[in-house]
């Protein structure tokens, strides 16, 4: 019987472990966290009967479907951080420690199944600017969960701020969990929107429920009273233990500040994303290719370019819940060594087309950092300012960036870039020739106890290829 | 004066150009992607003469260490204020036995070394701990070096290059040499992805790679890739106040074992993380990690320091050290093809090691008699032309 | 009772703060009106929960007596002794724990 071991359990995942069961694989399926559902069904564990939110959770009689079916017929393994996946060897290993999150001693265990599928999800992509790193400024999927799971407020009067279609449902949570919200600003004019949206609106057709649930929270969002801006941005945030108030500011297409359109507002909690990027560390483990926006490439039935890999949800591409569902579906009955159901193929068809709109609506625009000061502090980790990576890249005319992350420390810290990377990465390409490097690499995809990397199982050297020169 | 192309943009590469260019030679380096982003930047930072057995590369490494001390105060008189330091640190080593038998050699190896006047100071267990308090209670004997130190490998790649540049140099990134540019017998330049350049003298300093740069330039040069890993803790509270070695170190730095081996290394850095190294095995350019080499490195470490037990290790990276088969580094001109020039092979210790053969080619190529002998790194010795053979 | 109506108590830096179990630490400390904990080595600069889900390592404290453990990830439990972590932790100054 063939063994599927699937990483990840968001929508994604879940569809994936369930098709892959139901096409009569044994199943595993493995996440970090304690509750099953991802980000998109994020809940605490305690509450998996009924949500605390209710309100701000969508299409819970999904999830309980999907639910009920892994809990049938899958081991499922919560609290199973994946931290490497060993390659060396014939087989691929997956080893996971179980227990509470950066605990010690918590229990090691490894897999060597028939078939991978990585479903790891994606986190909110957040671009510095003056003050980001104050407390009360955080993601807008901290907003979210945080309302989600533990029905938390992050503020009294919260702006909700950065570019895409997801600072909308992120604003509704705030609302529902009692905060005011001040406004929601998008990044992006009407004319980049409208360009990216518009054209051929019929091919969105096939993404209706996309359509229903943006206008559904545009309605929201005019019951709450919360005005929704577009070409605007917070520029800065102020404060001294924690912000106190922000800059906004009016863009130009290209996201550079309207000089003397700023205005002073008020707020305690500011919420703001740019994107979202993809979590990387086990698909770049395993050796799986990349595409130019460094998603995980996938072939029609969503195998990666690693043989017993396959991959879905927004790992492959930001796409929503839905496409996540869909290829998940697509990528479980794949791996289980069984013909795709053709409605999940067409689901996902319909939502990839989504995907293509979002990043022209949506994308992120260079002129970005001319909201910079050199005090903004970029690597948050290791304080390192923008001034200070800009000077070192002048000391240094050649370096690329693994020399300047040396020379300042900047994506070295604790978070291993997953915060900065990207950004250091755009801002080396912006002051010279495009880049040689990448932060994607993190070999460990979670911190691990030094006794812990000691005592566990090993692939036997025997079962290790080798590679003699 | 001559024109001089040195290929490769690592520590090498760096500490060659700036020796030509301030002698007043034309320099140009070629690099295929960006300065430092190579080997040097893959490793560790340590300037060793404990790890080295009386021979020529002790020679070296101590020659090197003299002038890493006179580097630091050159560079600050040459760069502007506000370049980053290097980072150079004499913090001084500790190698640390934890049997009998290991106690035994590594006292017989620092007496040797101690004829060829390196520093070397036999602790016994309560000074062991006096010098590191953290560390494993299993310690028999010790030897402290004060004369081990640390450089940032890159930044002082970037500083060595950015005095090369002031003195002349030119460097030119992302251009990798493909062939030799047409000539008679002698080399004559190298042809890049950006074009042909021409030069009385050519400098292969490109580290592991250097065996394909010699092959694309009409040679060949038996230098191959041996892999090394590193483990880098989160921040933590100062518990490691030397490098600290276990004594199995001078071991897998002399042998030529294919296999898998471990070196522990164990040292607090100035941001607050612990280092961990680290491996070395023969798995030419393959650069999967496999998870027996990450908890090779950690139970090394819990050896020598068994409160590091719950420290957070966030990462793991290593590149490939540049060996030759009776490793030593090649430092030289190519008897086959006249002005064709190695200045490679150091295999892990081409940081520590950069200076010296830097200053060997600049005397070779100027016909003075050189500091050291250079009969042993020389690309015709019979150590490398018996292996050019059986490969 | 249900888990989702038990209530666990924690002590922050000595002091005892009262939350709902299946809240995170940092759920916690969010909801007794705390909005940063940590402070970085280099600034001193207050931090705390940022990202949510994991990613950031901004909002770490030191957990009956591991540290670096990522508040928002790791739920609360009766007993729990919680230490901020500040430039001190960090080692850079070079200072002996
Ligand atoms: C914080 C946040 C909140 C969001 N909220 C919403 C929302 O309310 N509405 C909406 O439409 N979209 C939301 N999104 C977008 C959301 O990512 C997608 O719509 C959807 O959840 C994607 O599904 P997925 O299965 O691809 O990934 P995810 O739902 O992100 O699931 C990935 C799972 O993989 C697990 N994982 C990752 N790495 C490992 C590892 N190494 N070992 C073990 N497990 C691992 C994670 O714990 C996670 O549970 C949110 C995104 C974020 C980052
Ligand atoms: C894990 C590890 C730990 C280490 N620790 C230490 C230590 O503590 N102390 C120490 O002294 N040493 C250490 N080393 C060894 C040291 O890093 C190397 O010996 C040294 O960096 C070699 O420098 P290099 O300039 O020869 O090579 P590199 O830094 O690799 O530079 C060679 C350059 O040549 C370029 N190149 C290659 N081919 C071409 C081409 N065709 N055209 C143009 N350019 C080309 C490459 O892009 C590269 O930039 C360690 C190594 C490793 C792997
Ligand atoms: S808030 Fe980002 S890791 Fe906890």
């Amino acid at each position: 019987m063939t063994h599927v071991v699937v990483v990840g359990a968001g929508p994604a995942g879940l569809a994936a472990a369930a098709a892959a069961a139901e096409a009569g694989a044994r199943v595993t399926l493995l996440d970090g966290a304690e509750h099953l559902g991802g980000q998109f069904w994020r809940h605490a564990r305690a509450d998996d009967d009924a949500p605390r939110a209710p309100r701000l959770q969508h299409a819970w009689s999904r999830y309980r479907a999907l639910r009920d079916a892994v809990r049938r017929e899958c081991e499922v393994v919560l609290g199973a951080s994946v931290w490497a996946i060993d390659v060396s060897g014939e087989r691929a290993v997956l080893h996971a420690l179980v227990g509470e999150a950066d605990g010690r001693a918590r229990e090691p265990r490894s897999w060597r199944p028939d078939a991978v599928v990585l479903a790891t999800g994606a986190h909110d992509r957040t671009l510095p600017f003056p003050g980001w790193d104050l407390p009360g400024v955080v993601t807008a999927g901290a907003a979210q969960a945080y309302a989600k799971a533990e029905g938390i407020a992050l503020g009294r009067r919260v702006v909700v701020a950065g570019a895409g279609p997801f600072l909308l449902p992120a604003a509704v949570s705030a609302a529902t969990a009692g905060s005011r919200v001040v406004g929601v600003y998008e990044a992006n004019p009407l004319r980049t929107l409208a360009s990216g949206w518009l054209p051929r609106a019929w091919r969105l057709a096939g993404a209706w429920r996309k359509g229903i649930e943006a206008a559904g929270y545009l309605a929201d969002l005019a019951r709450h009273r919360i005005p929704y801006r577009v070409g605007t941005a917070v520029v800065a945030a102020h404060g001294r233990e924690r912000v106190e108030a922000v800059t906004i500011a009016a863009l130009d297409a290209t996201w550079r500040p309207v000089a003397g359109s700023e205005r002073v507002v008020e707020t305690d909690a500011v919420c703001v994303s740019h994107g979202f990027l993809p979590r990387l560390e086990l698909p770049v483990a395993a050796g799986c290719a990349l595409s130019a926006e460094r998603f995980v490439v996938v072939d029609e039935d969503q195998r990666t370019s690693v043989p017993g890999f396959w991959a879905a949800g927004e790992i492959t591409g930001i796409a929503g819940a839905d496409a996540a569902i869909a290829e998940g579906r697509v990528a479980g009955a794949s791996a289980a060594g069984a013909v795709p159901d053709p409605r999940a193929l067409r689901m996902r068809a319909r939502h990839g087309r989504f995907a293509e709109r979002m990043h022209a609506a949506h994308g992120i625009r260079g002129g970005w950092t001319a909201w910079l000061t050199d005090e903004t502090v970029v690597c948050r980790c290791e304080e390192v300012s923008y001034g200070r990576l800009v000077a070192t890249l002048r000391h240094a005319p050649d370096a690329g960036l693994r020399s300047l992350k040396l020379a300042t420390r900047a994506g070295l810290g604790i978070c291993q870039a997953r915060v900065c990377g990207r950004t250091v990465e755009e801002l080396i390409v912006a002051e010279r020739a495009p880049g040689d490097a990448t932060s994607d690499a993190r070999p460990l995809a979670i911190p691990v106890r030094l006794a812990e990397l000691a005592l566990g199982e090993d692939a036997t050297p025997s079962q290790r290829k080798e590679h003699d020169v | 004066m001559a024109s001089v192309i040195v290929v490769g943009a690592g520590i090498v590469g760096a500490a060659v150009a700036r020796a030509l260019a301030h002698e007043g030679h034309a320099v140009t380096v070629v690099e295929r992607g960006a300065s430092a982003g190579g080997t040097s930047a893959s490793g560790e930072g340590n300037i060793l003469v404990s790890d080295k057995a009386l021979g020529p590369e002790l020679d070296l490494a101590l020659r090197s260490t003299e002038l890493w001390r006179a580097l630091e105060a050159e560079l600050r008189a040459e760069l502007p204020r506000d370049a980053p330091s290097i980072e150079f640190e004499p913090k001084g080593g500790v190698v640390v036995a934890t049997t009998d038998d290991g106690a035994r050699s590594l006292l017989a190896f620092a007496a040797r070394q101690r004829t060829a006047g390196v520093v070397a100071r036999e602790l016994g267990p309560d000074e062991a701990h006096a010098a590191e308090p953290h560390l494993t209670d299993a310690v028999v004997a010790a030897v402290h070096y004060p004369g081990d130190a640390q450089v940032q490998p890159a930044i002082a790649t970037e500083a060595l290059l950015a005095s090369a540049r002031l003195a002349g140099a030119r460097v030119l990134a992302r251009a990798e040499v493909l062939a030799a540019a047409p000539g008679d017998g002698r080399i004559a330049g190298v042809v890049t992805s950006r074009g042909t350049l021409r030069a009385d003298h050519v400098v292969v300093a490109a580290g592991p790679w250097s065996a394909a740069v010699a092959e694309r330039l009409g040679s060949s040069l038996a230098v191959l890739p041996r892999r090394g890993v590193v483990l880098v803790t989160t921040r933590m509270p100062r518990t490691v106040r030397h490098k600290v070695y276990d004594a199995d170190y001078v071991g897998a730095v002399e042998s030529g074992a294919a296999g898998l081996q471990f070196s522990g290394v164990v040292e607090s850095t100035a941001s607050g993380t612990v280092l961990i190294g680290s491996s070395r095995e023969q798995r030419g350019f393959d650069a999967r990690l496999p998870t027996e080499v990450l908890r090779g490195l950690a139970r090394r470490a819990l050896a020598l320091f068994p409160c590091l037990a719950d420290a957070a290790v966030m990462r793991a990276y290593g590149g490939f050290r540049p060996y030759a088969p009776d490793h030593l580094p090649v430092i030289g001109e190519d008897a086959r093809v006249p002005g064709l020039w190695f200045a490679t092979g150091h295999e892990g210790a081409g940081i520590g090691l950069s200076l010296g053969p830097a200053e060997l080619v600049a005397d070779l190529l100027a016909g003075r008699p050189p500091s050291l002998d250079p009969a042993a790194f020389s690309p015709a010795r019979a150590g490398l032309r018996t292996a050019e053979r059986a490969a | 009772m249900s888990e989702r109506e038990e209530r666990v108590e924690l002590t922050v830096d000595g002091e005892t703060i009262a939350g709902r179990a299946g809240q995170s630490i940092a759920g916690v400390l969010l909801a007794a009106g705390r909005t940063h904990w940590r402070s970085t080595a280099a600034g001193g600069r207050p931090r705390g929960l940022f990202c949510g889900i994991g990613v950031c390592f901004d909002c770490i404290v030191t957990v009956n007596g591991v540290r670096d453990v990522r508040a928002c990830q790791r739920r609360a439990h009766d007993g729990d002794v919680v230490l901020v972590q500040g430039p001190q932790d960090e080692g850079r100054a070079g200072e002996e724990p």
